[in-house]
């Protein structure tokens, strides 16, 4: 009974998330209703849903390292794009260094990436943690930097990833009917979901974002778990640089993931996660990078003007963040709390509500009569 | 009559979502009077407090301010009508200097004339008798000062009702009596004082009248004069005292060549105690004993390497070992509940749940967490041991009440089954009822055969569990005594001859 | 010790030579100081960047130096710099229109002369002997012909724009919306790739347009990239497109990838944006006529049937993936 409740705490929670999904994917119905049509198209779905999770795939990943990120080190990191763009970079070369490219050569240059996603996220979450550093501030390092780094590596051009496998990543495995990056995502996020059944990871991480001093002091090193948040990003960023540099087909180390940390932090935001830090929903920033997501394209499908999308988005943001604010929260349990109350009063008979007042009443003076 | 009758609240309801916590409550102030409120954690003290100041509206009942009805519906509201607040936690700008502490946001003017603001708090804490300068940085004053410096921001805004929510519960003896001169000096200003504690001694000095709530009800109006103690805690506890007197310290079982569970020698941290040596037996329970400041706490927490260890040598029962972090310790079956229940105890937002089984989930390492299933029964098992009130195991912590958020910690750490147990004043600021629960609980675990060290501003309080006291003073320990009969005097007089 | 003078006059004579020659050398380099963006800031960029240095080399006679920054200020104390050492020619590809009046005023006084590659300044015209630049009009009129001419009616158009307000936005978008204002075309999705030209904005753009049920055979993308995310949308709707297909595909850029992309028949046409000035005002130096004011470079577009390898090789920027391969 007591899980029972749990569960039903957490959806709460969620709530505000999902509903404003809801609210964006029914200003789509209106716009039409075949919103949630899917067809097969050689092979494969093909429809808004399929384009939508095929879209956000990067996104859904940064976001659910920004999550950890934010719940331990109370900041973010803005370096995730161009982390992405070194990692993917040398994930390429090493690619086209190989000559013939098998599977084998893919996950050997998959591996290597991660790794290299491995130093970025050191170097960061050392800056962070042992040196003191505002995670912004130090992230700002490479955000601004790296992506030279990456061009570099691309030995100044934007080398083009033109083999069979890579296509299939970017694009769908023939006979798999799902876009190979919605499946890389699930299995992610499923990954994801074992290493939080598997670990310590969501307690360290919200006791460390909650009350460092605490978390200390019950044998906790706070310095190691935001320095292993900061790896995680690192890997994370590397596992969504893969993902976009093959759908992508070659690699623009100029404009590979660009801006998005500015996307993933605004995914955890929606998802009800506060950004500085403490108690985290992985499943709300998941819901909030799919909100992002559909909140894009339906910006496009109502097409508004390419001048005004800018504003029109920072004005669906804004409402969006006051809808899902604690703010707004509270006052709507309490207006939902009321109505409830209105409800059973009437319910209860009219005059109910005035003889409880006579009640009290009756019982004060009673009282003063001792 | 009416017209000294200042506050008069008259059948005060409050409920919350399945809790009723105020039911037909009535209460008084009178102009120039100290008058405390009094009851164990849930008793509906802290609602009544925030009817008051308008931070909850009632859901019944009247409030009359100098006889006319008034209903406060925002602390800023409250204030308008001259009724302020200091609460336990300071709510100040550490920050801030000491004058802007006191005027800042209040100022009517856009500009702040800074020299006349000084002046003008110079004025006020020489008038008040607070030892501090207007241009000094709040942080860098004591805590009994910040206490101070709050109650003067809350009088200047022209307060004719002062409430005080345990001020002193973070006071050293000499601040509190500091504390109660400006006290009586408002006091004899006209000021009406409600005061909430828990230490009863405290009540006696200086209150002139009770009221004791229990369960959200009125239990009853008293004169102090006229009310002695020990029916205070039976009108607050809602039982007869048996209780408390039964409680007896045993005298441990220890023989002379017995391997001591916890030995140190030459202990030092960077908190900057002096070294110092300390041995604990099985089923003991030894005290640090000392005015705060003493290096009591620091001493302790060397123990526990809760601050970087500088030197010394610690073994465990009889075998050298090397204690380098918390997790060292609490390896060795070391527990340490800290001083600073907020600030180094609870994880606030974190669940009952989270909180009971986090030292424990710690112990057993990153990669083999509890299952669900095992931590609710853990947590289950040790809020029916412990009789905590928490209306499930993920409600978050800081929603419980004080005493109740303590029992969480001490779960905590007695789950982890420790050989030897640290707590840091694990009563200060929770109800008689559960202070002495912990009391008892205290002797039970060492009848059973843990080592634990009590500390605690009350000295009585550590009388009555402490087999043997360690005496400290200026971060050096003066002396030690131990015995069945050990008196207040005993201690005090150690620590006025500083041990020799 | 009658040889020693002879070995002495010789030394001398050898000594005289070489000074004498360098000095030649000196005279005969000409100094060439070059205010550019950096090579990481696009494919473009580093296409060009690279032309510079290729050009104002030693070997064709320049004593060429080149700084590459984003930053407005630095590039105007970059370009200070080069007046202190007395340059000959200052070249400049301004971060920013703007700010350039007084470190152009005393390039004058000192008498270098100041010539702009790539990108104009917001100066007086005197300011500066010549400005050779891409004309963005020029190539939307290329691309906006080439779609009236090889498209069949109706023309039914998806305008997927760069960073909108750029000279590149606005000169390639205006020749197309002239057309549609004109009946000759319609316009039926205009969206944006984004201030970063984005790949994904493009593709999104498209498959927008496709789930509005929105009939279309031409995509208009004003860079490669952003027309290979077109593209990409259109493979995963099963929507055919290319030589043989429904869909024209234009790009912008000439990126190798794209020139064989247009080659292989893959998409349908790609427009020029030269990045290679160095050449034109390599030949202005050295000849001594270099014209006044804004000059406009010659640019190509190649569709399937006009396309060669020579001028995948030669006129292409970034890698090329070979021969036949297509970039998906």
């Amino acid at each position: 009974m007591p899980r029972l409740k749990t569960r039903v705490n957490n959806v709460s929670n969620l709530f505000l998330p999902l509903s404003v999904l809801v609210i964006l994917i029914i200003i789509n119905l209106i716009k039409g209703a075949d919103y949630f049509k899917i067809t097969m198209v050689n092979g494969a779905f093909y429809g808004n849903i399929p384009n939508i999770l095929f879209g956000a795939s990067e996104l859904v990943i940064l976001s659910i390292g920004m999550t950890f990120v934010t719940a331990a080190s109370r900041g973010q990191d803005i370096s995730i794009g161009e982390s992405g763009a070194i990692s993917s970079a040398i994930f390429v070369q090493y690619v086209l260094s190989s000559g013939n490219v098998t599977l084998w050569t893919i996950l050997v240059g998959f591996v290597i990436s991660c790794l290299a996603g491995i130093v970025i996220g050191a170097f960061n979450g050392t800056l962070v943690s042992f040196f003191n550093v505002q995670p912004m501030v130090a992230t700002l390092i490479l955000f601004l930097g790296g992506r030279s780094i990456a061009f570099i590596i691309d030995g100044k051009v934007s080398p083009i990833l033109a083999n069979e496998i890579s296509n299939r990543i970017g694009t769908v495995i023939p006979g798999v009917p799902i876009h190979t990056p919605i499946i890389l995502t699930v299995v992610f996020i499923a990954i994801v979901a074992v290493i939080l059944k598997t670990t310590n990871l969501r307690l360290y991480v919200e006791a460390v974002g909650v009350n460092p001093s605490a978390a200390r002091l019950n044998g906790i090193n706070p310095k190691k778990v935001i320095f292993l948040t900061f790896v995680l990003m690192g890997v994370f960023s590397a596992v969504a640089g893969f993902i976009a540099v093959n759908k992508a087909g070659r690699h623009d180390s100029v404009n590979l993931l660009k801006f998005i940390m500015m996307d993933a932090i605004l995914a955890v935001a929606l998802g009800g996660n506060s950004l500085s830090g403490g108690k985290f929903s992985i499943t709300g920033s998941i819901i909030g990078a799919y909100t992002i997501e559909v909140l894009n394209r339906t910006l496009l499908r109502l097409e508004v003007n390419p001048e005004a999308i800018k504003l029109f988005k920072a004005v669906f943001i804004i409402v969006l963040m006051i809808i899902a604010s604690p703010v707004v929260r509270v006052y709507a349990k309490k207006a939902l709390d009321k109505a409830k109350g209105i409800f059973s009063n009437y319910s209860a008979g009219q005059t109910g509500g005035l003889s409880n007042g006579a009640v009290s009443a009756a019982d004060t003076t009673g009282k003063r009569g001792e | 009559m009416q017209s000294e009758m200042f506050l008069k609240m008259e059948g005060i309801c409050k409920s919350f979502p399945g809790v009723r916590a105020l039911h037909n409550v009535d209460f008084t102030l009178r102009k120039g009077e100290i008058h405390a409120l009094m009851g164990e954690n849930g008793a509906g003290k802290s609602t009544l407090i925030k009817i008051i100041t308008g931070v909850y509206q009632k859901d019944a009942g009247q409030i009359y301010l100098e006889g006319r009805p008034v209903n406060p519906k925002s602390p800023q509201d409250a204030q308008g009508m001259g009724i302020g607040t200091v609460f336990q936690e300071i709510a100040l700008c550490p920050n801030l200097t000491v004058a802007e502490n006191i005027f800042i946001g209040r100022s009517r003017d856009r500009f702040v004339h800074w020299k006349q603001m000084n002046a003008k708090a110079a004025e006020m804490l020489d008038s008040l008798g607070i030892p501090a300068s207007p241009t000094q940085e709040l942080a860098s004053c004591s805590i009994a000062v910040q206490q101070m410096i709050a109650i003067a921001r809350a009088v200047d805004m022209d307060c004719k009702i002062l409430i005080l929510d345990e001020p002193t519960s973070s006071l050293d003896e000499d601040e509190v009596q500091k504390l109660f001169a400006l006290m009586r000096q408002l006091k004899a200003r006209g000021v009406g004082i409600i005061f909430i504690t828990h230490f009863l001694d405290q009540v006696y000095e200086i209150s002139d009248r009770i009221t004791v709530l229990r369960n959200g009800e009125l239990i009853g109006e008293y004169e102090t004069s006229e009310l002695p103690q020990i029916e205070l805690i039976s009108k607050m506890m809602g039982k007869a005292l048996s209780d408390v007197s039964a409680i007896k310290k045993h005298e441990p079982q220890k023989s002379a060549d017995s391997v001591p569970v916890f030995e140190a020698a030459g202990l030092s941290s960077a908190a900057g105690v002096r070294p110092f040596d300390f041995t604990i037996h099985k089923g003991e329970v030894n005290g640090f004993a000392g005015l705060l400041g003493s290096g009591r706490s620091e001493s302790v927490r060397a123990i526990f390497a809760a601050d970087k260890v500088t030197g010394g040598e610690v073994k465990v029962n009889g075998r050298n070992v090397k204690i380098k972090s918390p997790l060292d310790a609490m390896k060795q079956g070391i527990g340490y509940l800290p001083e600073d229940r907020k600030g180094d105890g609870i994880i606030e937002e974190l669940s009952v749940r989270d909180n009971i089984i986090l030292a424990l989930q710690v112990m057993k390492g990153f990669f083999r967490p509890l299952s669900r299933k095992q931590a609710e029964e853990f947590a289950d098992e040790f809020i029916e041991k412990l009789d905590i009130k928490t209306p499930s195991t993920s409600t978050p912590i800081k929603s419980l009440s004080g005493g109740n958020q303590q029992k969480v910690v001490l779960a905590r750490w007695l789950l982890t089954q420790p050989m030897y147990l640290i707590l840091d004043e694990p009563t200060r600021g929770i109800d008689v009822g559960t202070k002495v629960e912990i009391q008892k609980l205290v002797l039970k675990l060492a009848e059973a055969g843990m080592s634990l060290t009590f500390i605690s501003s009350e000295i009585d309080e550590m009388l009555r569990v402490c087999s043997r006291m360690i005496v400290m003073k200026d971060r050096e320990i003066v002396g030690e005594l131990s015995g069945m009969h050990l008196t207040e005097q005993d201690v005090m007089h150690m620590i006025a001859q500083g041990g020799h | 010790m009658k040889r020693l003078p002879k070995i002495g006059l010789l030394l001398a004579v050898i000594l005289v030579l070489s000074c004498g020659s360098a000095i030649v050398a000196a005279q005969e380099l000409i100094k060439v100081g070059i205010v550019n963006l950096p090579p990481e800031e696009s494919g473009y960029r580093q296409a060009n960047v690279e032309d510079m240095n290729e050009v104002f080399s030693r070997e064709n006679g320049y004593d060429g130096k080149q700084t590459n920054t984003a930053d407005n200020s630095e590039q105007i104390a970059a370009a200070r710099g080069y007046i202190r050492d007395g340059v000959d020619f200052l070249l400049i590809s301004a971060a920013n229109a703007s700010g350039w009046d007084d470190v152009l005023q005393s390039a004058k006084r000192a008498g270098v002369r100041v010539i702009l590659f790539d990108r104009a300044i917001d100066t007086d015209p005197s300011n500066y002997e010549a400005a050779l630049l891409s004309d963005m009009h020029y190539e939307g009129q290329l691309a906006t012909d080439w779609v009236l001419n090889n498209v069949p009616e109706p023309i039914n158009v998806i305008l997927i724009r760069g960073q909108l307000g750029s000279a590149a936005e606005i000169g390639r978008s205006a020749p197309l919306l002239k057309a549609a204002e004109e009946g000759k075309l319609n316009i039926v999705a205009d969206g944006t790739g984004g201030d970063t030209w984005s790949l994904e904005e493009a593709r999104k753009v498209v498959e927008a347009a496709i789930a509005a049920g929105k009939d279309f055979n031409v995509i208009y993308a004003q860079n490669d990239g952003m027309a290979q995310g077109a593209v990409q949308a259109l493979e995963a709707a099963g929507i055919s497109h290319g030589k043989d297909g429904k869909v024209k595909i234009i790009g912008f850029d000439f990126n190798r990838f794209a020139l064989r992309n247009v080659q292989a028949g893959y998409w349908d046409a790609d427009v020029q944006c030269n990045p290679r000035q160095a050449g034109q005002i390599d030949q202005w130096i050295k000849s001594g006529n270099i014209p006044q004011g804004i000059v406009y470079q010659e640019e190509l577009i190649l569709d399937t049937d006009t396309i060669t390898d020579e001028h995948i090789e030669k006129f292409g920027i970034n890698a090329d993936p070979g021969k036949g391969v297509i970039t998906r």
